[in-house]
């Protein structure tokens, strides 16, 4: 039987790689090789999933260097001479061998006012609002609206390795969906949140988030709307 | 752990390091841009001594690559601000392409003298 040789992070922040051996099988996810390792060669292996079908984002880990989301990701796409090489998501603190402390990636979410503010005035006995589907502001909404938060964009930022405080690209592709949320009560609120020194003006544009997810979501495409919205609101008095 | 070198494999982490290194380079040879024409203030003499001396080989060919420097920077500055300015879907390694092309035509325009 064919076997794979795969190293994994074992550890926190200091630790080793270590090998094992893993036979490999077809149709085989990266997820299934770190499981067969947890569940029939060390059961101390710690590591995080939950759907095993690319809805919950939460088994995304470095695989040979690149940040993915392992239950879509198929060995024979990644594996280079039947080797495989699983870290932990970068830029955020190990837990424990592949397991990230995600507390800094959804704080930042806060920080840059992802949750949905209703407008002034409005109450719950309203009627639903319609909103076009078709309408410029819907249809950019829609663009970034699959996010599962895997933090594979986080982890591939170059930015957020620089400068730890930057809001990075998941949170900012969050606000620039409810700046285009027509509901959304909070936009000025928002839009001064996202515009500091770690907001949306703080990408470099090398398109790491975009390159990387899995979702092929471009928040590089949503930072680049902040931008111009922000300039905007800034020409207009409104910041 | 910080980000791995590996992640930085694809085309638009290339072009901003070519970006990013075309400027410094010719941020570096502004200097030098500025020296050679003030050495007209000194007289024609002085100038076109500097300006013979810049027609060996080794400074024509340092010239032909200054271009291509000059080229790339503008055209990656140009996507730059299409990618920010313009409605955008999934067509940027488009202009990448777009970009290297028109960047390497430009130099082998003058390094042809066309």
């Amino acid at each position: 039987m064919d076997m794979l040789k795969v190293s994994v992070w074992r550890g926190a922040a200091s630790g080793e790689y270590r090998s094992y051996e893993v036979p490999r099988q077809e149709s085989q996810s990266v997820l299934d090789v770190v499981t067969y390792i947890q569940r029939s060669i060390d059961p101390t292996l710690s590591y995080r999933f939950a759907c095993r079908v690319g809805m919950c984002g939460a088994c995304a880990m470095t695989v040979n260097g690149v940040a993915r989301w392992t239950c879509r990701t198929h060995v024979a796409k990644v594996a280079k001479n039947n080797t495989l090489q699983i870290a932990p998501l970068a830029n955020l603190p190990v837990i424990k061998d592949l397991v990230t402390d995600m507390r800094e990636f959804f704080d930042k979410w806060a920080r840059a006012r992802g949750q949905f503010v209703s407008g002034a005035g409005t109450t719950r006995k309203d009627d639903f609002a319609r909103v076009a589907a078709d309408s410029p502001e819907r249809v950019a909404a829609n663009a970034g609206i699959e996010c599962i938060g895997c933090g594979v964009c986080y982890a591939s930022c170059d930015v957020v390795s620089w400068n730890p405080d930057y809001l990075g690209p998941a949170a900012l592709n969050r606000a620039w969906t409810l700046v285009n949320d027509v509901r959304d009560g909070a936009r000025a609120e928002r839009l001064a949140a996202v515009a500091g020194d770690a907001g949306c003006h703080a990408c470099h544009t090398h398109l790491d988030c975009s390159e990387r997810c899995p979702k092929n979501i471009a928040p590089t495409a949503s930072i680049a709307g902040l931008k111009r919205a922000v300039m905007l609101a800034a020409l207009k008095g409104e910041l | 752990m910080r980000n791995d070198y590996r992640s930085r494999n694809h085309p638009a982490w290339w072009a901003f390091l070519v970006h990013r290194l075309s400027g410094l380079a010719l941020s570096l040879f502004l200097p030098f841009h500025f020296w050679a024409l003030g050495n007209a203030l000194q007289g024609e003499a002085r100038l076109d001594t500097l300006l013979k001396w810049t027609e060996q080989p080794l400074l024509k060919f340092a010239e032909t690559m200054l271009v291509l420097l000059l080229a790339a920077h503008l055209t990656g500055g140009l996507r730059l601000l299409a990618l920010e300015f313009l409605p955008w879907r999934g067509w940027q390694k488009t202009l990448l392409a777009w970009a290297a092309g028109a960047a390497f035509a430009a130099g082998l325009a003058f390094a042809l003298a066309l």
